[in-house]
């Protein structure tokens, strides 16, 4: 049912990637010259496709290392505060209380970059007939107060004949939270109880083995064998939009969002050249292979 | 020392002297290992008063009652609006997970420790002992890995929980943890009452039970206690594994079905995130407080408990 087949592609390329570079013997590091060492840390939603540029960067530029690790947005942004990282990737954009702190603690202004879009997709068992649901219902499912908290509210009877609704959600660190709390429930706070997982892709996992749960991670997380995304709508007239590159890209999909690398500073040498690199063709194509959106070329 | 042999020959006072630099190095060795057991009480209050200085600035705040975050269920450390931070829910969860680990591992280690010291064939006991101590050495990461996997899908398939990860299988991956520390101790404590106790009883015409029963566990009870509550400390204590295997929900459970957060898992889960110096990573540490007081109690407790016995 999903009209975007590109996803499937995109991550057996990305599983083939990962396999090639796995068995490939180390580079012996002799006579090298002086290798470099970009620490980049931060959102799990964008933490496959950091490694994947990580690692087709080095093979075009041996002498640079990327080193890549996730943890959730906010554990980016907090690093790159402290000065102890040189790129954090984020889901969501730095809050103004986050970058007076960062201009404090480090001198330097955070520049940030777009290098993608996403479109955050809500995801239910692959067993479940719902097919569509609106912002609204969300907010009434996810937010404090919210009133719907079972399947038949919604209309829907489950083949498993569990009518509980499983929220999974995540970790408070995580930008895909924090977009999810200031866009579906207009800042308000989630209900408590909720299953907070800690990475974009535990949430699918747990969605794909739970039919009564219902959960929201990044698109590039889809797995048709165990689980299914959603169309939202936004108001009761419009139709519903199913999230993929098609529709963000459009702006139709109500719930996407920017991908964003943030440095201190504005990029300097090998650093800077890692960036642009980032945003040329090469580095798009890697962000379209691992299911998210690719930024469009300037007009 | 050594007291001068009123005949010892014709040099009895270089007999009892020893070189200068002997005795100062006895001395030196002496003060050093007076520091390292002193270096035990210094690294506890270190640490507790490096906790608590950082958890200290929240307690003066005005917004901040420390009636709320003990008593109250509502955690909103990043909250837009209304930012909250009660650990009732936490507290709760801790409980529960350690009471369920505790009600199945007691019965089981102090099992398999009375089968070890009495019943159990000498070579075989060797084995088993060697098995045990394997047990212990299994990473908790590790035993989390095994409670979002296998245990999952067997309590989903059983028990019919929407949710595999909940405080079943958080209560028995904790219990399959404490199990070995339970027996290795409980083992000890059986093995140290004297044989005379175990002579006396079948002189007197005890059967095998009767002599466990009535005899060696009244016996060994100190040593049964401190293994029991060694147990509930690793469970108190224990993060990865129930940061993995019990669902990391924030709310009071219902049943044992029900997923939880425990204090452990929520500062393991959040202090990465919290800004050095905010409310929410002083919260964090004033739960570490907390913690370490729990901790503090349960032992203090099994320590009056197992003087309390012994002056009977």
């Amino acid at each position: 049912m999903s009209p975007c087949p590109l996803r499937l592609l995109g991550l057996a390329t990305l599983a083939a990637a990962a396999l090639t570079l796995g068995c490939k013997p180390k580079d012996a590091a002799d006579g090298t010259p002086a290798s470099t060492t970009i620490q980049n840390k931060g959102s799990d939603t964008m933490v496959n496709v950091a490694q994947v540029w990580a690692e087709e960067y080095k093979k075009a530029h041996p002498t640079v290392d990327v080193e890549v690790s996730g943890g959730g947005t906010g554990v980016g942004i907090a690093a790159l505060i402290r000065g102890t990282i040189d790129i954090a990737t984020a889901s969501r954009n730095m809050k103004a209380e986050e970058i007076a702190q960062a201009v404090k603690n480090t001198g330097k202004n955070p520049k940030e970059i777009i290098v993608g879009y996403d479109a955050l997709a809500v995801y239910v068992h692959k067993d479940n007939p719902l097919e569509e649901i609106s912002t609204e219902q969300l907010s009434a499912i996810y937010e404090e107060g919210g009133t719907v908290s079972k399947w038949s509210e919604l209309g829907i009877t489950l083949p498993s004949g569990q009518d509980e609704i499983v929220r999974v959600s995540r970790q408070s660190s995580s930008g895909t939270y924090e977009f999810f709390r200031e866009h579906v429930l207009h800042k308000r706070d989630f209900k408590l109880g909720s299953r907070d997982m800690n990475g974009s892709k535990e949430v699918v996992e747990l969605v794909g083995t739970t039919v009564s749960a219902i959960g929201y991670s990044g698109m590039g997380y889809h797995d048709p064998r165990h689980v299914k995304m959603l169309k939202v709508r936004t108001h009761p007239d419009r139709p519903a939009i199913a999230p993929c590159v098609a529709t963000t890209i459009a702006h139709e999909y109500p719930i996407a969002r920017s991908l964003l690398l943030y440095t201190l500073g504005e990029p300097q040498g090998e650093l800077k050249a890692y960036i642009e690199w980032i945003l040329s063709p090469a580095g798009q194509h890697i962000v379209e292979q691992s299911g998210y959106v690719p930024v469009p070329p300037a007009k | 020392m050594e007291p001068t042999r009123p005949d010892s020959g014709h040099f009895p006072v270089r007999a009892a002297r020893r070189a200068r630099w002997a005795v100062a190095g006895e001395r030196a060795l002496e003060l050093f290992i007076r520091l390292c057991g002193y270096s035990a009480i210094v690294f506890v209050l270190g640490i507790f008063l490096f906790v608590f200085k950082e958890a200290l600035p929240i307690l003066t705040k005005e917004e901040f009652t420390l009636g709320e975050f003990l008593f109250s269920d509502q955690w909103y450390p990043t909250s837009e609006l209304n930012k909250r931070y009660g650990v009732l829910a936490m507290i709760a969860g801790t409980f529960s997970v350690t009471a369920l680990a505790m009600v199945i591992a007691v019965p089981f280690g102090l099992g398999a420790a009375i089968y070890l010291s009495e019943f159990c064939p000498p070579k075989l006991k060797e084995t088993l002992k060697i098995v045990i101590e394997l047990l212990a050495a299994i990473p908790s990461v590790v035993w989390g890995f095994i409670g979002l996997t296998v245990m999952s899908k067997l309590i989903t398939q059983y028990t019919g929980a929407p949710v595999g990860v909940n405080i079943l299988n958080g209560g028995i991956i904790l219990a399959l943890m404490s199990v070995p520390i339970i027996v290795s101790i409980g083992e000890d404590a059986l093995k140290a009452v004297p044989d005379s106790y175990r002579e006396a009883g079948i002189a007197l015409g005890t059967t095998k039970w009767q002599l466990v029963f009535r005899v060696l566990l009244p016996a060994a009870k100190n040593g049964l206690l401190a293994a029991v509550l060694l147990g509930v400390g690793r469970g108190v204590g224990e993060t990865m594994a129930v940061l993995m295997a019990t669902g990391h929900a924030v709310h009071i459970p219902g049943g044992i079905l029900d997923s939880v957060r425990t204090l452990t898992a929520n500062i393991a889960a959040e202090l990465g995130e919290a800004p050095a110096g905010s409310d929410h990573y002083r919260v964090l540490f004033l739960t570490g407080v907390l913690l370490f007081t729990l901790t503090f109690v349960v032992n203090l407790v099994a320590d009056l408990v197992v003087r309390g016995i012994r002056k009977k």
